[in-house]
């Protein structure tokens, strides 16, 4: 595994009795692309402006690439490019002359920060409607011009929050791109907060699962998968035609198999291990062709409920 | 197109770091300001309502020209004069600088709280205190092109209208008064801008500049003679044994006056601009009274200085003790937009 450059340690944010971020342990590779998830209101923003500098944690500390966030945040900010979530430009300028003030404080000037900002708003797509004021923009374009505006001063992480929030399916899609290529072409270590599990698991090489404060979960999307699975049951949607009577017989048969119900005229088959296989072989076996087979519970969506069940309940 | 965006961009110190974000803040502020409707209007306000009360001294000046007394009038008389019916122009100053400082100051930091575009600002490598900084130089930069513009046109037109051409002394007590304006705004500049992080909202901030505005421009003077009554009541005629109960009288409204920035601009700028102005006590009634009997020669700039001197402490004072203010409340303060 790579290098870590982003590290927690017990960070906590308190506002009076309210405890936004719980003793937050977090490590973050170089390169990786980690997604925080999470309800809303679970902790994710706090934990991110702490990252920045921008709330004083309670106790505890974070670093990134060794530099303390809460003592140095000049020194992180000019390394970590930060995406607010609802991000917001001056609507009276264009979206050149929003890069280009953001370029100054950066200390990027002149024809390095022209040739930058046409750069980096081609490679958002935004290069026909550069001079176009902010205020004309959809929302997707402005995301857009977020990540070129977050790119401008060439940081080492990228944090981005809530990116997808509000744009539609196809903007969605085009921003994970860019995103993806951030990591992958770029090397850039990406950290988006979100609670969109669907939309951004496909990009994320690693997801924390962030409840109530509390990191409840980490890993890969399979590890989780794993972890989340209920232990000594299996249950699997099976339908095979012709569906008569006995078809519900030769699946009980089925070694380890503990019982059978009819849902939505699917059986759902419970079974103390994986009996994939064996359903299959005697489906064949007996003449029956096989219409529907899936194996519940390893699905994101169930990870993503179990967790927040299970952080709940805590 | 080359997708990949590691360039070699500057490797730059912290504190150049530092500077970047004043310097871009402030280029970009002044730059909006000159943009801004609301600037515009407050220049508009403040340039015809002053030049009004230039051109009523200007009347009355051109009336005296040829009698007598023409000799006492200077080109500092176009400042301070006043017409018939009409107020001067350093009065107008007076009245709306406070006003003028306001406007450029209530939305500072809500504003950008509001347009949600805080958090990308502190996003960037700067401190919070730059932020303060850069807006506030921008507005006091944009507030003295402003107020030497209005200055030196009326110089211009003294000159041309008049024939009165200043002297070196009178040049420079022009400068010294429009200095002392831009500094009188600045505070309230520094006011708004403590307002703008105050107040989530910047109506509240806008109504609560104007508020302070009509107290210490109007109700405060009428109030402390309401006061100084109250403390010392005054006799019908004043006689010699009640004569220390007028004086404390005088003395503890022109106390409360001095608390408004108002009292200690206008006080300031009369001295300055007048050279027969030689104090600002109560001694200044007397002499008043007896000038008739008495040689009254002027004040040379120095000692007109010297006079003012604590008025121009005063103001930058209060500005600094805003400035305080707002730095621990912004350094306080949660970025969340929500």
């Amino acid at each position: 595994m790579a290098e870590v450059i982003l590290k927690t340690e017990r960070l906590t944010k308190k506002y009076g009795r309210l405890i936004a971020v719980d003793r937050l342990n977090l490590e973050i590779a170089e390169g990786e692309v980690f997604g925080l998830l999470g309800p809303n209101g679970a902790g994710k923003t706090t934990t991110i402006l702490m990252l920045l500098g921008l709330t004083e944690p309670s106790s505890g500390k974070a670093t990134i690439y060794g530099r303390d966030c809460t003592r140095d945040p000049i020194g992180v900010k000019r390394i970590v490019g930060y995406l607010p979530d609802n991000v917001a430009f001056y609507n009276d300028m264009t979206g050149r002359e929003n890069m280009r003030f953001i370029g100054e404080m950066n200390g990027i000037y002149g024809k390095a920060a022209e040739e930058r900002i046409d750069m980096l708003l081609h490679r958002v797509g935004l290069q026909d409607v550069a001079d176009k004021k902010v205020r004309a923009y959809s929302r997707g374009m402005r995301q857009r011009l977020g990540i070129a505006d977050v790119l401008m001063k060439d940081p080492k992480v990228v944090i981005l929050d809530e990116p997808t929030l509000g744009i539609d399916p196809e903007g969605v899609h085009e921003l994970l791109v860019l995103i993806r290529e951030l990591s992958e072409k770029d090397r850039r270590t990406v950290l988006i907060s979100s609670h969109q599990l669907y939309q951004v698991q496909q990009i994320c090489s690693r997801v924390g699962i962030f409840v109530s404060g509390r990191l409840v979960a980490c890993g890969n999307i399979d590890s989780l998968r794993e972890a989340t699975r209920e232990k000594d049951s299996v249950e699997i949607e099976y339908l095979a035609r012709p569906d008569n009577a006995e078809l519900e017989q030769m699946i009980r048969a089925i070694p380890g198999v503990d019982g059978v119900e009819r849902e939505r005229g699917l059986y759902v088959v419970r079974a103390r291990q994986d009996v994939r296989d064996a359903l299959v072989a005697a489906t064949a076996e007996k003449g029956y062709s096989l219409r529907h087979l899936r194996r519940l519970g390893g699905d994101l969506d169930d990870i993503y409920r179990r967790y927040f069940e299970k952080g709940g309940a805590q | 197109m080359e997708l990949t965006a590691k360039q070699d961009l500057p490797v730059i110190s912290d504190r150049e770091a530092k500077r970047n974000g004043f310097r871009a803040l402030y280029y970009k502020e002044v730059r909006d300001y000159f943009r801004s409707l609301k600037f515009i209007i407050v220049l508009v306000l403040v340039a015809v309502l002053g030049l009004t009360g230039v051109y009523g001294a200007f009347n009355g000046i051109q009336d005296a020209i040829g009698s007598s007394n023409s000799a006492s009038y200077t080109l500092l008389s176009l400042f301070t004069e006043q017409g018939a019916s009409w107020p001067s122009f350093v009065w107008f100053l007076m009245f709306l600088g406070p006003l003028v400082g306001m406007a450029l100051g209530f939305d500072a930091i809500n504003g950008e709280r509001s347009r949600r575009t805080l958090s990308r600002l502190l996003a960037q490598p700067i401190h919070r205190d730059a932020v303060i900084n850069g807006k506030f130089w921008a507005g006091v930069t944009v507030l003295a092109i402003m107020v030497f513009a209005l200055g030196f046109f009326v110089i211009g037109f003294g000159i041309a209208a008049l024939g009165l051409v200043p002297t070196l002394e009178q040049l420079l007590r022009i400068v010294i008064f429009l200095f002392f304006t831009v500094v009188y705004m600045a505070l309230f500049l520094a006011l708004a801008q403590l307002f703008s992080l105050l107040f989530r909202h910047m109506a509240t901030s806008a109504l609560m500049g104007i508020a302070v505005w009509l107290f210490l421009a109007i109700f405060l003077s009428l109030l402390a003679g309401v006061i100084a009554n109250v403390l010392f009541p005054l006799p019908e005629t004043t006689t010699a044994a009640n004569l220390p109960n007028a004086i404390n009288n005088y003395r503890c409204s022109q106390f409360i006056k001095r608390l408004s920035p108002s009292t200690l601009y206008s006080e300031a700028v009369v001295t300055v601009l007048n050279p027969n102005v030689r104090t600002l006590d109560l001694v200044s009634l007397s002499l008043q009274q007896q000038s008739s009997i008495m040689l009254i020669t002027e004040l040379p700039l120095g000692q007109s200085l010297l006079l003012v001197w604590p008025h121009l402490t005063g103001l930058i004072a209060l500005a600094m003790v805003c400035f305080g203010v707002s730095y621990v409340v912004f350094m306080r303060q949660e970025i969340r937009a929500d």
